[in-house]
Protein backbone atom coordinates (compact mmCIF):
# COMPACT_ATOMS: atom_id res chain seq x y z
CA UNK A 1 0.00 0.00 0.00
CA UNK A 2 1.43 3.30 -0.95
CA UNK A 3 -0.48 6.17 0.60
CA UNK A 4 2.25 8.68 -0.11
CA UNK A 5 2.24 7.91 -3.79
CA UNK A 6 -1.57 8.03 -3.97
CA UNK A 7 -1.56 11.27 -2.01
CA UNK A 8 0.88 12.80 -4.48
CA UNK A 9 -0.85 11.65 -7.64
CA UNK A 10 -4.28 12.80 -6.42
CA UNK A 11 -3.16 16.05 -4.79
CA UNK A 12 -3.96 18.38 -7.68
CA UNK A 13 -7.26 16.73 -8.54
CA UNK A 14 -8.48 16.36 -4.97
CA UNK A 15 -7.54 19.92 -4.02
CA UNK A 16 -9.46 21.33 -6.95
CA UNK A 17 -12.40 19.05 -6.17
CA UNK A 18 -12.26 19.99 -2.49
CA UNK A 19 -12.68 23.64 -3.48
CA UNK A 20 -15.68 22.61 -5.55
CA UNK A 21 -17.12 20.84 -2.49
CA UNK A 22 -16.60 23.97 -0.39
CA UNK A 23 -18.44 26.10 -2.93
CA UNK A 24 -21.23 23.58 -3.30
CA UNK A 25 -21.65 23.44 0.47
CA UNK A 26 -21.43 27.19 0.92
CA UNK A 27 -24.12 28.07 -1.60
CA UNK A 28 -26.41 25.26 -0.52
CA UNK A 29 -26.17 26.50 3.07
CA UNK A 30 -26.89 30.08 2.03
CA UNK A 31 -30.00 28.80 0.28
CA UNK A 32 -30.82 26.46 3.16
CA UNK A 33 -30.57 29.23 5.76
CA UNK A 34 -32.66 31.67 3.75
CA UNK A 35 -35.34 29.10 3.05
CA UNK A 36 -35.08 27.74 6.59
CA UNK A 37 -35.66 31.19 8.10
CA UNK A 38 -38.75 31.72 5.94
CA UNK A 39 -40.11 28.31 6.92
CA UNK A 40 -39.40 29.03 10.58
CA UNK A 41 -41.41 32.26 10.32
CA UNK A 42 -44.22 30.39 8.57
CA UNK A 43 -44.31 28.02 11.47
CA UNK A 44 -44.49 30.64 14.21
CA UNK A 45 -46.66 33.05 12.21
CA UNK A 46 -49.95 31.93 13.72
CA UNK A 47 -51.34 31.75 10.19
CA UNK A 48 -52.75 28.27 9.77
CA UNK A 49 -52.05 27.97 6.05
CA UNK A 50 -48.44 29.11 6.33
CA UNK A 51 -48.00 26.83 9.31
CA UNK A 52 -49.24 23.90 7.25
CA UNK A 53 -47.07 24.72 4.25
CA UNK A 54 -44.07 24.69 6.54
CA UNK A 55 -45.15 21.44 8.21
CA UNK A 56 -45.71 19.64 4.94
CA UNK A 57 -42.40 20.84 3.56
CA UNK A 58 -40.49 19.68 6.60
CA UNK A 59 -42.31 16.34 6.72
CA UNK A 60 -41.72 15.53 3.05
CA UNK A 61 -38.10 16.66 2.92
CA UNK A 62 -37.09 15.02 6.17
CA UNK A 63 -39.00 11.89 5.25
CA UNK A 64 -37.32 11.15 1.93
CA UNK A 65 -33.69 10.31 1.07
CA UNK A 66 -31.44 13.11 -0.11
CA UNK A 67 -30.32 11.07 -3.12
CA UNK A 68 -33.96 10.84 -4.23
CA UNK A 69 -34.25 14.61 -3.96
CA UNK A 70 -31.04 15.19 -5.90
CA UNK A 71 -32.09 12.82 -8.71
CA UNK A 72 -35.57 14.32 -8.84
CA UNK A 73 -34.24 17.83 -9.31
CA UNK A 74 -31.46 16.92 -11.74
CA UNK A 75 -33.16 14.26 -13.89
CA UNK A 76 -36.79 14.72 -12.98
CA UNK A 77 -37.14 18.37 -13.93
CA UNK A 78 -35.53 18.17 -17.35
CA UNK A 79 -38.92 18.66 -19.00
CA UNK A 80 -39.16 22.07 -17.33
CA UNK A 81 -35.57 23.18 -16.81
CA UNK A 82 -32.21 21.72 -17.59
CA UNK A 83 -29.82 22.39 -14.74
CA UNK A 84 -26.11 21.79 -14.65
CA UNK A 85 -25.03 19.42 -11.91
CA UNK A 86 -23.58 22.17 -9.71
CA UNK A 87 -26.78 24.22 -9.75
CA UNK A 88 -28.96 21.16 -9.27
CA UNK A 89 -26.70 20.11 -6.41
CA UNK A 90 -26.92 23.51 -4.69
CA UNK A 91 -30.71 23.55 -5.01
CA UNK A 92 -31.21 19.98 -3.80
CA UNK A 93 -28.81 20.32 -0.88
CA UNK A 94 -30.27 23.71 0.00
CA UNK A 95 -33.85 22.48 -0.06
CA UNK A 96 -32.81 19.49 2.02
CA UNK A 97 -30.89 21.46 4.65
CA UNK A 98 -33.70 24.05 4.89
CA UNK A 99 -36.04 21.52 6.49
CA UNK A 100 -33.61 20.93 9.33
CA UNK A 101 -32.48 24.54 9.60
CA UNK A 102 -36.12 25.68 9.84
CA UNK A 103 -36.55 23.64 12.99
CA UNK A 104 -33.27 24.92 14.40
CA UNK A 105 -34.32 28.54 13.84
CA UNK A 106 -37.85 27.99 15.11
CA UNK A 107 -36.54 26.44 18.31
CA UNK A 108 -34.03 29.23 18.80
CA UNK A 109 -36.58 32.01 18.22
CA UNK A 110 -39.07 30.42 20.58
CA UNK A 111 -36.42 29.91 23.23
CA UNK A 112 -35.94 33.68 23.59
CA UNK A 113 -37.74 34.97 26.69
CA UNK A 114 -41.14 36.44 25.81
CA UNK A 115 -40.22 39.46 27.90
CA UNK A 116 -37.76 40.51 25.21
CA UNK A 117 -40.52 40.96 22.66
CA UNK A 118 -42.73 42.70 25.22
CA UNK A 119 -40.00 45.09 26.26
CA UNK A 120 -39.30 45.94 22.62
CA UNK A 121 -42.99 46.43 21.84
CA UNK A 122 -43.45 48.56 24.96
CA UNK A 123 -40.86 50.95 23.52
CA UNK A 124 -43.00 51.40 20.43
CA UNK A 125 -41.16 48.99 18.12
CA UNK A 126 -43.19 47.20 15.48
CA UNK A 127 -43.24 43.41 15.53
CA UNK A 128 -40.91 43.32 12.53
CA UNK A 129 -38.41 45.74 13.99
CA UNK A 130 -38.40 43.94 17.35
CA UNK A 131 -37.85 40.63 15.54
CA UNK A 132 -35.00 42.00 13.48
CA UNK A 133 -33.17 44.05 16.10
CA UNK A 134 -33.94 42.20 19.32
CA UNK A 135 -35.10 38.61 18.83
CA UNK A 136 -33.22 37.35 15.76
CA UNK A 137 -29.72 38.41 16.85
CA UNK A 138 -30.20 36.53 20.11
CA UNK A 139 -31.83 33.57 18.40
CA UNK A 140 -29.07 33.37 15.80
CA UNK A 141 -26.42 33.28 18.50
CA UNK A 142 -28.30 30.49 20.21
CA UNK A 143 -28.71 28.50 17.00
CA UNK A 144 -25.01 28.40 16.13
CA UNK A 145 -24.14 25.07 17.82
CA UNK A 146 -26.93 23.05 16.10
CA UNK A 147 -26.40 25.06 12.91
CA UNK A 148 -22.71 24.15 12.92
CA UNK A 149 -23.71 20.53 13.25
CA UNK A 150 -26.07 20.89 10.30
CA UNK A 151 -23.30 22.52 8.24
CA UNK A 152 -21.02 19.55 8.83
CA UNK A 153 -23.77 17.19 7.70
CA UNK A 154 -24.31 19.38 4.63
CA UNK A 155 -20.62 19.30 3.76
CA UNK A 156 -20.56 15.52 3.79
CA UNK A 157 -23.95 15.23 2.09
CA UNK A 158 -22.54 17.18 -0.86
CA UNK A 159 -20.66 13.99 -1.83
CA UNK A 160 -23.91 12.63 -3.26
CA UNK A 161 -23.73 15.23 -6.03
CA UNK A 162 -21.06 12.97 -7.55
CA UNK A 163 -23.90 10.75 -8.80
CA UNK A 164 -25.35 13.45 -11.03
CA UNK A 165 -22.02 14.20 -12.64
CA UNK A 166 -20.69 16.68 -10.12
CA UNK A 167 -17.01 17.44 -10.00
CA UNK A 168 -16.69 17.65 -6.25
CA UNK A 169 -14.45 15.74 -3.88
CA UNK A 170 -16.09 12.32 -3.88
CA UNK A 171 -16.45 12.24 -7.65
CA UNK A 172 -12.71 12.88 -7.85
CA UNK A 173 -12.15 9.82 -5.64
CA UNK A 174 -14.36 7.65 -7.84
CA UNK A 175 -12.54 8.60 -11.02
CA UNK A 176 -9.07 8.36 -9.42
CA UNK A 177 -9.83 4.89 -8.09
CA UNK A 178 -11.10 3.82 -11.50
CA UNK A 179 -7.75 4.85 -12.95
CA UNK A 180 -5.31 3.52 -10.37
CA UNK A 181 -7.25 0.47 -9.04
CA UNK A 182 -6.04 1.25 -5.53
CA UNK A 183 -9.45 1.65 -4.00
CA UNK A 184 -8.55 1.52 -0.32
CA UNK A 185 -5.73 4.06 -0.44
CA UNK A 186 -7.63 6.41 -2.72
CA UNK A 187 -10.82 6.42 -0.63
CA UNK A 188 -8.82 6.71 2.56
CA UNK A 189 -6.92 9.75 1.31
CA UNK A 190 -10.18 11.23 0.00
CA UNK A 191 -11.77 10.77 3.40
CA UNK A 192 -8.91 12.72 4.97
CA UNK A 193 -9.81 15.71 2.81
CA UNK A 194 -13.35 15.66 4.18
CA UNK A 195 -12.00 15.32 7.70
CA UNK A 196 -9.73 18.34 7.26
CA UNK A 197 -12.58 20.41 5.80
CA UNK A 198 -14.81 19.49 8.74
CA UNK A 199 -12.06 20.40 11.21
CA UNK A 200 -11.52 23.80 9.58
CA UNK A 201 -15.23 24.37 9.62
CA UNK A 202 -15.63 23.36 13.26
CA UNK A 203 -12.89 25.80 14.18
CA UNK A 204 -14.56 28.65 12.29
CA UNK A 205 -17.92 27.98 13.95
CA UNK A 206 -16.31 27.94 17.39
CA UNK A 207 -14.62 31.27 16.60
CA UNK A 208 -17.91 32.80 15.49
CA UNK A 209 -19.67 31.54 18.58
CA UNK A 210 -17.04 33.05 20.86
CA UNK A 211 -17.19 36.35 18.99
CA UNK A 212 -20.93 36.64 19.44
CA UNK A 213 -20.79 35.79 23.12
CA UNK A 214 -21.24 39.10 24.89
CA UNK A 215 -20.36 37.56 28.23
CA UNK A 216 -16.82 37.02 27.00
CA UNK A 217 -16.60 40.48 25.54
CA UNK A 218 -14.78 42.83 27.83
CA UNK A 219 -16.11 46.29 28.47
CA UNK A 220 -15.02 48.90 26.01
CA UNK A 221 -13.76 52.07 27.57
CA UNK B 1 -53.71 61.87 31.33
CA UNK B 2 -54.73 58.23 31.03
CA UNK B 3 -58.13 56.82 31.82
CA UNK B 4 -59.70 53.38 31.73
CA UNK B 5 -63.44 52.87 31.57
CA UNK B 6 -65.23 49.63 32.36
CA UNK B 7 -62.29 47.42 31.44
CA UNK B 8 -62.95 43.70 31.41
CA UNK B 9 -60.47 40.96 30.71
CA UNK B 10 -60.69 37.20 30.97
CA UNK B 11 -58.14 34.49 30.46
CA UNK B 12 -60.27 31.52 29.51
CA UNK B 13 -62.82 31.11 32.27
CA UNK B 14 -60.82 33.30 34.63
CA UNK B 15 -62.32 36.78 34.87
CA UNK B 16 -59.26 38.85 35.78
CA UNK B 17 -60.51 42.42 35.40
CA UNK B 18 -64.08 43.33 36.27
CA UNK B 19 -65.42 46.72 35.20
CA UNK B 20 -62.28 48.63 36.04
CA UNK B 21 -62.53 52.43 36.07
CA UNK B 22 -59.30 54.26 36.65
CA UNK B 23 -58.29 57.83 36.04
CA UNK B 24 -54.74 59.09 36.31
CA UNK B 25 -54.23 62.86 36.40
CA UNK B 26 -51.23 64.48 34.79
CA UNK B 27 -48.30 64.52 37.20
CA UNK B 28 -49.92 62.12 39.63
CA UNK B 29 -48.39 58.98 41.04
CA UNK B 30 -51.00 56.27 41.32
CA UNK B 31 -49.92 53.21 43.28
CA UNK B 32 -51.91 50.02 42.86
CA UNK B 33 -51.75 47.56 45.74
CA UNK B 34 -53.41 44.23 46.34
CA UNK B 35 -52.73 40.53 46.72
CA UNK B 36 -51.12 38.44 43.99
CA UNK B 37 -53.68 37.47 41.38
CA UNK B 38 -55.90 40.48 42.03
CA UNK B 39 -55.41 41.73 38.47
CA UNK B 40 -52.97 44.60 39.14
CA UNK B 41 -50.42 43.58 36.51
CA UNK B 42 -53.06 42.73 33.95
CA UNK B 43 -54.58 46.18 34.37
CA UNK B 44 -51.20 47.77 33.77
CA UNK B 45 -50.58 45.60 30.72
CA UNK B 46 -53.96 46.57 29.29
CA UNK B 47 -53.07 50.24 29.63
CA UNK B 48 -50.31 49.96 27.01
CA UNK B 49 -52.05 47.22 25.04
CA UNK B 50 -49.54 44.45 25.72
CA UNK B 51 -52.76 42.72 26.74
CA UNK B 52 -55.98 43.47 24.92
CA UNK B 53 -58.97 44.14 27.14
CA UNK B 54 -62.10 42.21 26.13
CA UNK B 55 -64.27 45.26 26.61
CA UNK B 56 -64.01 48.78 27.91
CA UNK B 57 -62.21 51.86 26.73
CA UNK B 58 -58.89 53.52 27.28
CA UNK B 59 -58.29 57.22 26.82
CA UNK B 60 -54.91 58.89 26.49
CA UNK B 61 -54.98 62.66 26.98
CA UNK B 62 -58.71 62.63 26.45
CA UNK B 63 -58.56 60.76 23.16
CA UNK B 64 -60.08 57.32 22.98
CA UNK B 65 -57.66 54.67 21.76
CA UNK B 66 -59.43 52.19 19.55
CA UNK B 67 -57.01 49.29 19.11
CA UNK B 68 -58.44 48.51 15.67
CA UNK B 69 -58.02 52.01 14.32
CA UNK B 70 -55.02 53.36 16.16
CA UNK B 71 -51.36 52.66 15.55
CA UNK B 72 -50.60 51.06 18.90
CA UNK B 73 -46.88 51.46 18.33
CA UNK B 74 -47.45 55.20 18.45
CA UNK B 75 -49.38 54.84 21.68
CA UNK B 76 -46.72 52.67 23.30
CA UNK B 77 -44.07 55.24 22.50
CA UNK B 78 -45.94 57.59 24.81
CA UNK B 79 -46.56 55.05 27.56
CA UNK B 80 -43.34 53.72 29.06
CA UNK B 81 -43.23 50.39 30.86
CA UNK B 82 -40.84 48.95 33.42
CA UNK B 83 -41.05 45.21 34.06
CA UNK B 84 -40.49 43.09 37.12
CA UNK B 85 -37.72 41.15 35.37
CA UNK B 86 -36.16 44.16 33.61
CA UNK B 87 -35.98 42.52 30.17
CA UNK B 88 -32.86 44.38 29.13
CA UNK B 89 -31.54 43.34 25.74
CA UNK B 90 -28.62 41.08 26.66
CA UNK B 91 -26.86 41.41 23.30
CA UNK B 92 -26.60 45.19 23.55
CA UNK B 93 -24.51 47.30 25.88
CA UNK B 94 -26.21 49.47 28.48
CA UNK B 95 -26.04 52.59 26.31
CA UNK B 96 -27.20 50.64 23.23
CA UNK B 97 -30.17 49.36 25.22
CA UNK B 98 -31.19 52.92 25.93
CA UNK B 99 -30.71 54.38 22.45
CA UNK B 100 -32.14 51.41 20.52
CA UNK B 101 -35.70 52.70 20.35
CA UNK B 102 -34.80 56.38 19.86
CA UNK B 103 -32.54 55.36 16.96
CA UNK B 104 -34.80 52.89 15.21
CA UNK B 105 -38.29 54.00 16.19
CA UNK B 106 -37.91 57.76 16.44
CA UNK B 107 -35.01 57.92 13.95
CA UNK B 108 -33.09 60.28 16.20
CA UNK B 109 -29.57 60.72 14.92
CA UNK B 110 -26.95 58.75 16.76
CA UNK B 111 -25.01 61.62 18.24
CA UNK B 112 -28.10 63.16 19.77
CA UNK B 113 -29.38 59.81 21.00
CA UNK B 114 -26.07 58.97 22.65
CA UNK B 115 -25.91 62.35 24.37
CA UNK B 116 -29.43 61.87 25.68
CA UNK B 117 -28.63 58.27 26.67
CA UNK B 118 -25.63 59.42 28.67
CA UNK B 119 -27.58 62.11 30.47
CA UNK B 120 -30.25 59.55 31.37
CA UNK B 121 -27.56 57.21 32.67
CA UNK B 122 -26.20 60.03 34.79
CA UNK B 123 -29.66 60.61 36.14
CA UNK B 124 -29.96 56.99 37.29
CA UNK B 125 -26.36 57.03 38.51
CA UNK B 126 -24.89 54.58 36.02
CA UNK B 127 -22.89 56.71 33.58
CA UNK B 128 -19.80 54.61 34.27
CA UNK B 129 -21.62 51.47 33.07
CA UNK B 130 -22.54 52.82 29.62
CA UNK B 131 -20.42 50.31 27.70
CA UNK B 132 -20.94 47.31 29.94
CA UNK B 133 -23.27 44.46 28.95
CA UNK B 134 -26.34 43.78 31.12
CA UNK B 135 -25.08 40.44 32.45
CA UNK B 136 -22.42 42.33 34.40
CA UNK B 137 -24.94 44.45 36.31
CA UNK B 138 -26.69 43.79 39.61
CA UNK B 139 -30.48 43.54 39.63
CA UNK B 140 -30.86 47.05 40.96
CA UNK B 141 -28.58 48.43 38.27
CA UNK B 142 -30.45 46.51 35.58
CA UNK B 143 -33.73 48.00 36.71
CA UNK B 144 -32.29 51.52 36.73
CA UNK B 145 -31.08 50.97 33.16
CA UNK B 146 -34.53 49.68 32.24
CA UNK B 147 -36.07 52.87 33.65
CA UNK B 148 -33.61 54.98 31.65
CA UNK B 149 -34.39 52.94 28.53
CA UNK B 150 -38.05 53.64 28.96
CA UNK B 151 -37.48 57.34 29.65
CA UNK B 152 -35.44 57.64 26.47
CA UNK B 153 -38.68 57.59 24.48
CA UNK B 154 -39.86 60.62 26.48
CA UNK B 155 -43.14 58.99 27.48
CA UNK B 156 -46.03 60.93 28.94
CA UNK B 157 -46.86 58.18 31.41
CA UNK B 158 -44.66 55.54 33.01
CA UNK B 159 -46.05 52.19 34.08
CA UNK B 160 -44.12 50.16 36.66
CA UNK B 161 -45.03 46.50 37.01
CA UNK B 162 -43.64 45.37 40.38
CA UNK B 163 -40.28 46.98 39.61
CA UNK B 164 -38.61 45.84 42.83
CA UNK B 165 -40.16 42.40 43.35
CA UNK B 166 -37.31 40.51 41.72
CA UNK B 167 -34.59 42.36 43.60
CA UNK B 168 -32.52 41.41 46.61
CA UNK B 169 -33.77 43.46 49.58
CA UNK B 170 -30.64 45.58 49.77
CA UNK B 171 -31.07 46.67 46.13
CA UNK B 172 -34.68 47.83 46.40
CA UNK B 173 -33.75 51.24 47.80
CA UNK B 174 -31.71 52.41 44.82
CA UNK B 175 -34.57 51.69 42.41
CA UNK B 176 -37.19 53.34 44.61
CA UNK B 177 -34.93 56.39 44.92
CA UNK B 178 -34.84 56.80 41.15
CA UNK B 179 -38.62 56.43 41.00
CA UNK B 180 -39.09 58.96 43.77
CA UNK B 181 -36.93 61.43 41.90
CA UNK B 182 -39.01 60.89 38.77
CA UNK B 183 -42.18 61.50 40.74
CA UNK B 184 -40.79 64.74 42.13
CA UNK B 185 -39.99 65.90 38.61
CA UNK B 186 -43.67 65.59 37.83
CA UNK B 187 -43.73 62.38 35.80
CA UNK B 188 -47.15 60.76 35.61
CA UNK B 189 -46.72 57.25 37.02
CA UNK B 190 -48.79 54.15 37.62
CA UNK B 191 -46.98 51.78 39.94
CA UNK B 192 -47.93 48.25 40.89
CA UNK B 193 -45.92 47.38 43.97
CA UNK B 194 -45.78 45.61 47.30
CA UNK B 195 -43.63 48.40 48.74
CA UNK B 196 -46.10 49.97 51.14
CA UNK B 197 -43.52 52.49 52.35
CA UNK B 198 -43.16 53.83 48.82
CA UNK B 199 -46.95 53.99 48.44
CA UNK B 200 -47.36 55.97 51.66
CA UNK B 201 -44.57 58.36 50.90
CA UNK B 202 -44.82 59.00 47.16
CA UNK B 203 -48.34 58.17 46.00
CA UNK B 204 -50.94 60.83 45.27
CA UNK B 205 -53.57 58.14 44.94
CA UNK B 206 -53.51 54.60 46.30
CA UNK B 207 -55.75 52.05 44.61
CA UNK B 208 -56.58 48.76 46.31
CA UNK B 209 -57.56 45.88 44.05
CA UNK B 210 -59.01 42.51 44.98
CA UNK B 211 -60.33 39.73 42.75
CA UNK B 212 -60.28 41.86 39.64
CA UNK B 213 -62.08 44.86 41.10
CA UNK B 214 -60.99 48.21 42.42
CA UNK B 215 -62.24 48.02 45.98
CA UNK B 216 -61.28 51.51 46.98
CA UNK B 217 -59.04 54.39 45.99
CA UNK B 218 -57.95 57.48 47.82
CA UNK B 219 -55.13 59.47 49.36
CA UNK B 220 -52.48 57.28 50.98
CA UNK B 221 -53.32 58.66 54.43
CA UNK B 222 -56.93 57.67 54.05
CA UNK B 223 -56.28 54.20 52.59
CA UNK B 224 -53.59 53.25 55.07
CA UNK B 225 -55.03 54.82 58.21
CA UNK B 226 -58.77 54.77 57.76
CA UNK B 227 -59.75 52.33 55.03
CA UNK B 228 -63.48 52.15 54.43
CA UNK B 229 -63.71 48.64 53.11
CA UNK B 230 -63.32 45.47 55.15
CA UNK B 231 -61.27 43.82 52.42
CA UNK B 232 -58.80 46.71 52.39
CA UNK B 233 -58.44 46.49 56.16
CA UNK B 234 -57.86 42.73 55.96
CA UNK B 235 -55.20 43.13 53.27
CA UNK B 236 -53.41 45.96 55.03
CA UNK B 237 -53.36 44.11 58.35
CA UNK B 238 -51.40 41.38 56.57
CA UNK B 239 -48.84 43.54 54.81
CA UNK B 240 -48.20 46.41 57.23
Amino acid sequence: MDFVQIFQTTLAGFSKAAWETVQLTFWSLVLGMGLGLILAFFKISGNRILHWISNIYITVIRGTPLIVQIFTIYFGLTEMVVLDSFTAGVIALGIHAAAYIAEIFRGAIQSIDKGQMEAARSLGMTYGLAMRRIILPQAFRRSIPPLGNQFIIGLKDSSLVAYIGGTELWSAALSAAADNFQQFETYFVNGLYYLVLVLIFTYLVARLEARLDVEQRSAKT
Amino acid sequence: MIRAEKLNKSFGSLHVLKDIDLEVQKGDVVVIIGASGSGKSTLLRCLNFLEMADSGEIYLEGKRIDPDKTDLNQVRQQVGMVFQHFHLFPHRSVLENIIEAPLYVKKTDREKAEAMGMSLLEKVGLADKAHVYPHALSGGQKQRVAIARSLAMQPKVMLFDEPTSALDPELVGEVLAVMKELAQEGMTMVVVTHEMGFAQEVADVVVFMDEGRIIEAGKPGQIFHSPKEERTKAFLSKVL
